[in-house]
């Protein structure tokens, strides 16, 4: 309709995948679409807004990089991301879709053919619509049935049951039967109660997936914060360019200010600020000059440096980490849904009822034609239809109203972990404080000058200009014009503001750990702006709630003792500092022992291997790509407040599904008598199979307000 | 009686339409970007000149 897609008649195009994080609304998706356009070589692009990604079909002549700065002259960033992860891949989902539409396109048709045999059709004309629900049934659940069958024999296979395991013989045996009794003229077929309920079983099973879908990446992401390669100093003296995974121990790499490093090494030579906090979750840059050690991922901020390759590829430490987050993420795998521990008794009562009413009605004198019709009836009527709606349904709708709050949950088992969360463990950096340097002592810096140190710091990426310009910008300063704008090394930006030299760097007395920049005009004494990490707004707040909804808090930092002291100070928590990311695996690891269940909140990709160990965990949308990967919660804001919220909301949450659990029990109770007794008809059935489950998805809707 | 005949299956065929019409969204990747078809309908097909 709208999208400038030009069909070319050239032969052998390349389509490429770009994340493009930045994409916000509808003018977004129409700039990067227009903009891509008339870009030569480009043949079309898509932007898919879902996954914040744009498809460019392309010539193979333009190259990823040629594409990714078209994109930035868009005013985007964007980074190329492989096939192999793409975001596409939600075919679970899309089978899930399918099977549900087969199942429901046949419960409607069977159902219509059922409403006349249950007003009185009878003889040929009911003989006939038993015939064509069969028609219609049996190919229908030979395909819309397979999720539960493959999930059943899987179980079954490894000697365990699961909720598909009652499903899958109820939904076969009664299938069986039904077609029996059509082709001998019987008077019951159970089609209709058959496709219905898988129909209402794949509905629940699809809300699950669709919610999974929502989250995906993992350690895709980590790897992709390292650069994809370097350039290379040869003896020469001529550089090349070599990818990332090429790279060997003993190469010279030159990394120019702006880029990411693509291999662990010793710096050779240069001297120039560090941003860490990919790795450390650290806000301030971090000094580094020859001989220092620097790891792949940090990015360079301020000027050239070479660094000796020590580690390159799979030995990196973020590679490691990587892989420590990989193992550490195989324990909660092993997590039992609520669902599947209800099917444990579940199950092996359903199949001992069924089997009793079979041998009962046997010894009763039954013939055993009409023993199975029975034990079928008891099958299908104690069918888990409610059980696999009640748990998917109460966690999609409080997973939409803690969405509307600003909470994102991955998937539904993420809920049920969260709601039985008895201690907390804080990161600090990023989590309780914004992650952000924030200007202390503003007020210092005169209102005449703030257009001039405005327009310098808008011309530097370094975390403290950019801090600065925020704190300006909202205070409503225009940057001034400068002429003669450069940036030195180390040092800061300098130009000139009508004549008049101004520059805004590094104080010259600057003490270790603090954070300041100092703003000099001419020959005045230098103006200085201190910056600290502040504590997010409601942190206190927050940690007070949620001490009393029962959780015993307490941080986790990789800071040293003293940068972690204020904030201890002000929350009043134990903490515990220093910690490496192995550290703090093990400390989750000792509480897990003693049979906590710890909520790990963390931002950093140092905190990436705990918040995947952790029984389950949480991230702030501020936090790095791999934090958000591995956490199984993500809130957006400033506000801690969206973590109380989240936990009450499970709770609830957890609440209903007890609820919705008592309602299918109690169903159960009245229903199977009838079973036993054989008074079950197929509209006994398709009654109490819709009534039951009406209810429950109504009690689901009531966690709509879960998240106030 | 004979309507029948002629009924249901024109019934099962009208229904079998709208299924392989689904299928056939769902394959052209139409419910690929919920969220993406809600924003364009704002976009403005033609650049005012």
């Amino acid at each position: 309709m709208n999208a400038p897609v030009r069909i070319a008649p050239a032969p052998a195009l390349e389509r490429t995948l770009f994340a493009v994080p930045g994409m916000r609304c509808a003018a977004c998706i129409s700039k990067l679409e227009s903009g891509l356009a008339p870009v030569a070589g480009v043949i079309s692009a898509r932007v898919n807004f879902t996954a914040r990604c744009v498809a460019v079909d392309h010539l193979p002549e333009l190259t990823t990089k040629d594409i990714q700065a078209a994109i930035g002259a868009i005013g985007f960033d964007a980074e190329a991301i492989s096939d192999a992860d793409a975001l596409t891949d939600n075919g679970e989902s899309r089978a899930l879709m399918r099977a549900t539409a087969v199942a429901g396109f046949a419960a409607m048709n069977i159902m219509l053919l059922s409403v006349s045999i249950w007003s009185g059709a009878e003889a040929g004309t009911r003989d006939l619509f038993h015939l064509l629900s069969g028609i219609i049934a049996i190919p229908t659940v030979t395909y819309s049935g397979r999720p539960f069958f493959r999930s059943a024999w899987a179980a079954v296979r490894r000697g365990r049951t699961n909720m598909d395991v009652p499903i899958s013989i109820g939904v076969v045996l009664v299938t069986a039967l039904s077609l029996f009794e059509t082709l001998t003229g019987g008077a019951h077929a159970y089609f209709d109660g058959a496709v219905m309920l898988l129909f209402f079983l794949l509905v629940g099973r699809m809300l699950d997936s669709v919610m999974r879908d929502r989250a995906r990446g993992g350690v895709a992401a980590l790897l992709k914060q390292t650069a994809t390669g370097a350039r290379v100093a040869n003896p020469d003296g001529s550089t090349i360019w070599i990818a990332a995974e090429a790279l060997v121990p003993g190469q010279l790499m030159i990394v120019p200010a702006g880029e990411r490093l693509a291999a662990d090494g010793v710096v050779e030579s240069g001297s120039s600020g560090l941003d860490l906090s990919l790795l450390t979750g650290e806000s301030a840059p971090c000094r580094v000059s020859a001989g220092a050690h620097v790891h792949a991922g940090t990015l360079n901020l301020d000027s050239p440096l070479t660094v000796r390759v020590m580690a390159a590829g799979p030995d990196t430490a973020i590679a490691d980490i990587a892989r420590l987050m990989e193992h550490a993420g195989q324990g909660r795998s092993r997590y039992v849904r609520i669902a599947d521990r209800a099917a444990r008794w579940y199950a092996p009562a359903v199949h001992t009822l069924a089997i009793m009413a079979f041998a009962g009605w046997m010894l009763a004198g039954a013939g055993w034609h009409e023993a199975l019709l029975i034990a079928a009836a008891v099958l299908i009527i104690t069918c888990p239809c409610a059980l696999g709606l009640a748990v998917p349904a109460a966690q999609i709708v409080a997973a939409g109203a803690l969405m509307r709050r600003g909470v994102l949950i991955k998937d539904g088992s993420a809920l049920e972990r969260l709601a039985e969360a008895d201690r907390l463990l804080f990161d600090k950096t990023g989590t309780l404080t914004l992650g952000r340097p924030e200007p202390v002592d503003l007020e210092r810096l005169p209102h005449a000058v703030r257009p001039a140190a405005l327009a310098l710091a808008q011309a530097s990426k370094h975390p403290l200009s950019a801090a600065l310009r925020r704190a300006l910008e909202a205070d409503g300063a225009r940057p001034a014009a400068l002429t003669d704008l450069v940036e030195e090394p180390g040092f800061g930006m300098r130009g000139r503001w009508d004549a008049v030299p101004v520059s805004l760097g590094r104080p010259a007395q600057a003490t270790a750990g603090e954070m300041a920049v100092a703003f000099v005009s001419d020959d005045a004494p230098p103006v200085v702006v201190h910056f600290r990490d502040a504590l997010r707004p409601d942190a206190a707040a927050t940690v007070h709630r949620l001490q009393g909804l029962g959780l015993e808090c307490s941080i986790v930092s990789g800071d040293r003792a003293a940068a972690a002291l204020p904030v201890v100070r002000a929350l009043e928590l134990t903490a515990q500092t220093g910690m490496r990311p192995q550290d703090k695996i093990d400390a989750i690891a000792r509480l897990a022992g003693a049979g906590r269940r710890v909520l790990m909140v963390g931002d950093g990709l140092n905190d990436g291997p705990a918040l995947a160990a952790a029984h389950v965990s949480m991230a702030p949308a501020s936090a790095s790509d791999v934090g958000q990967a591995a956490a199984d919660v993500v809130f957006l804001g400033d506000s801690l407040a969206p973590v109380a919220t989240a936990i009450l909301a499970a709770r609830r949450t957890m609440q209903v599904v007890r609820q919705n659990f008592a309602i299918a029990i109690a169903y159960n109770v009245l229903a199977v008598p009838l079973a036993l007794a054989g008074m079950v008809t197929p509209l006994v059935a398709a009654i109490a199979m819709s009534g039951s489950s009406i209810i429950v998805v109504g009690n689901a809707l009531r966690l709509r307000g879960a998240a106030r | 009686m004979t309507g029948l005949t002629l009924l249901i299956p024109l019934a099962l065929v009208l229904g079998l339409c709208g299924l392989a019409a689904f299928f056939w969204a769902l394959r052209s990747g139409q419910f690929d970007d919920m969220d993406g078809a809600a924003l364009r309908i704002l976009i403005e097909d033609e650049e005012p000149k």
